[in-house]
């Protein structure tokens, strides 16, 4: 499908937003001022745009412990990322969810997930919502190849196809679980069969080609939205840092992680393939990497410079009324 | 005596009984890592390295990968147990528990009772708990006293690695299933630990400090920052008698009982949520058993009714500090009706 010269601005820019975001936090948080856990998700970004590019502020979707590319590519303020990331009171979730927790439902993100597997039930309810109010809107769930061993996840796909809901899974197969291969942990090798298996259809996209990614989303979602049912949509991918950050990819190839930014940077092959086919110039793309340049800037400058929750934020939230 | 790191302790520990019992497998989660990769196997040894090198010395028929699915390594290896091994499941962070409690709570805890005496269930789950890490609300509870409340469940909570050592031996030889839950935070708090194998029998609490004035309950990280506020109050003048009660299932009330007839006052410290908890479990049995002795109000230190926090400013606020509970003491010492 053809892409305007604005969709293509845009999909860039959501991209480069993801990487140099990614790029910042590995920096920041190898210097110790980000605190907890975080799990980047640089070289994915075909992934999370691709399927986002179709959705609007009222579709929801959920994700998994490495959330910020599917949070950014949702919508979420990248400066309340930055600042849910550093603990401050402006952040997404004010400072108490970081990394692994942050949302924004008001841009229909469910949230960033600290257990494997978490999302895709929560998506076969935010599909029902859609279905039962007929909003005419999707959910789509965001896992990994690890989720897709998790019982839940089965149970979930088995229940989107039953109530034959608007919703897609998209998985995300980055090749490891945690430090585990995919090729040990996934009897099958072959996650978009399984999804299948459920009685749903299921595509296998090259995740380093934003437009294959895109393409088959966009059936997806239509799908969902025309009544089709669910979907799944197996994304094969790779992740250029580690599980988490600080993680010593010991069980990583000698020269793996410099081949993946070498051969499979989805950046690089959009940038190469918009250019050579004439149709954005490398001056329109250099400004959208200087816009995003000074917008990471000043995510952490105001992260850095924001307060503290206060004291009392500790009491708050746990219910609506007490 | 050789100084030893919790990790080492349990690494040893798991190690030679693995040597004395080739029915004794290790499951779970990155356990060793690195399956089908270009990397080095056993690239992990357990998220935090407690498994490391046991992949080399038993192979990966009694060293486990498996996909991150708790509810079949859970059920594997209750299943397992029930029929003829002797698993050490790994249940990565004891918040996973939420994803496959039925086959802990309802099938393995229960299998013993409910066939009537016929089963035997000789399973072992390791699992981290604890918060200050800001790992937030889902990598930071300390639910032990949700596993303690489930009939048919031992449940040890080791504060230092002599003890981790010789609990989790005797966590491998006992024949009924054990959470073992380890502080993620001191893992790397070292003390004098026998290279030789040696158990500590359940049920039985170490007192950590004698003293007449104030009887302090805590457990796994609580118990040092209990010692802490100890060492402060001495100077005071007031002479706290510390109880780690290292095994919330059983637990040893006769130990906590004689304490506080004699102390006539009770300090519980405890990391995790206050309600149906560790703590008010201990206040109950107290006031239940040994309300003539009580010269002052039971006073709980404890985190919050709430998840935990991700920010390090609020999560401080959510963990009991040395301060806190040197109130509480001070507040029970001083106290008059």
């Amino acid at each position: 499908m053809q892409l305007s010269r604005e969709e293509l601005v845009r999909a860039y820019r959501s991209m480069v937003t993801i990487r140099r975001f990614e790029e910042r936090v590995q920096e920041e948080f190898s210097k110790g001022v980000i605190p907890g856990f975080v799990h980047l998700y640089a070289g994915e970004e075909a992934s999370a745009v691709g399927m986002c590019m179709h959705l609007g502020p009222e579709d929801y979707i959920a994700s998994t412990h490495r959330g910020h590319g599917h949070s950014i590519a949702k919508g979420c303020d990248v400066v309340g990322m930055m600042q849910e990331l550093f603990g401050k009171a402006g952040g997404l979730c004010g400072g108490k969810g970081g990394s692994m927790h942050i949302a924004d439902l008001n841009a229909g993100m469910l949230g960033a997930n600290g257990i494997v597997g978490g999302g895709p039930p929560l998506v076969v309810g935010a599909a029902l919502t859609a279905k039962t109010l007929g909003t005419g809107t999707v959910a789509v769930c965001f896992s990994g190849d690890g989720a897709s061993n998790q019982g839940t996840t089965f149970e979930a796909l088995n229940m989107a196809v039953v109530l034959k809901v608007p919703a897609v899974f998209v998985f995300e197969n980055n090749q490891y679980g945690e430090g585990t291969g995919v090729g040990y942990a996934v009897g099958s090798h072959d996650i978009a069969g399984r999804a299948r298996g459920f009685g749903m259809p299921a595509a296998r996209v090259n995740g380093d080609d934003f437009f294959a990614v895109h393409e088959a989303a966009w059936e997806a979602v239509e799908r969902a939205r025309a009544g089709g049912g669910p979907s799944a949509i197996e994304v094969d991918t790779c992740r250029f840092y580690g599980h988490h950050s600080g993680d010593a990819q010991l069980y990583r190839g000698k020269d793996e992680v410099k081949h993946l930014r070498d051969e499979r940077d989805c950046l690089k092959h959009f940038r190469a393939r918009v250019t050579e086919a004439a149709l954005l110039e490398s001056a329109a793309l250099d400004a959208v990497d200087n816009e995003v340049a000074a917008l990471i800037d000043r995510a952490v400058a105001t992260a850095q410079a924001a307060p503290l929750p206060p004291e009392s934020a500790l009491l708050t939230d746990v219910y609506v009324s007490y | 005596m050789p100084q030893k790191s919790i990790r080492q302790a349990l690494n040893e520990a798991l190690r030679q009984e693995m040597r004395r019992d080739p029915r004794i497998i290790v499951i779970g989660e990155d356990v060793a890592g690195g399956a089908a990769s270009e990397g080095q196997r056993d690239a992990y040894g357990g998220v935090l390295g407690v498994t490391k090198g046991l992949f080399g010395e038993f192979g990966e028929a009694r060293v486990i990968d498996t996909p991150i699915t708790e509810s079949a390594i859970m059920g594997a290896a209750a299943g397992a147990a029930v029929t003829g091994l002797r698993p050490v499941a790994e249940l990565m962070f004891s918040d996973f528990f939420g994803v496959c409690f039925d086959q802990i709570y309802n099938q393995a805890a229960k299998f013993r009772y409910m066939f009537g005496g016929k089963a035997t269930t000789p399973l072992v789950i390791r699992t981290m708990i604890g918060a200050g890490r800001s790992a937030a609300a889902q990598h930071s509870q300390s639910p032990y006293g949700i596993f303690t409340a489930v009939p048919g469940l031992k449940v040890v909570v080791p504060s230092n690695a002599y003890d981790a050592k010789g609990l989790l031996i005797q966590a491998i030889r006992d024949d009924d299933p054990v959470i073992f839950c380890e502080h993620k935070l001191m893992y790397d708090l070292r003390a004098e630990v026998p290279d030789e194998p040696y158990t500590i029998p359940f049920g039985e609490a170490n007192i950590v400090r004698d003293g007449d004035d104030v009887t302090i309950v805590a457990l796994a990280r609580m118990v040092h920052y209990a010692g802490e506020a100890a060492e402060a109050l001495e100077k005071e003048g007031i002479e706290v008698e510390l109880i780690d009660p290292r095994t919330t299932s059983p637990l040893d009330e006769d130990t906590i009982l004689e304490s506080v007839e004699r102390t006539g006052r009770l300090v519980i410290v405890d990391e995790a949520t206050p309600r149906c908890s560790i703590a008010t479990d201990i206040a109950a049995l107290v006031a239940d058993r040994a309300f003539g002795a009580l010269k002052a109000p039971i006073r709980r230190v404890t985190a919050p009714h709430t998840p935990v926090p991700f920010t390090p400013s609020l999560e401080k606020l959510y963990i009991p500090s040395p301060e806190k509970i040197a109130a509480a003491v001070r507040e029970v010492h001083g106290y008059a009706r």
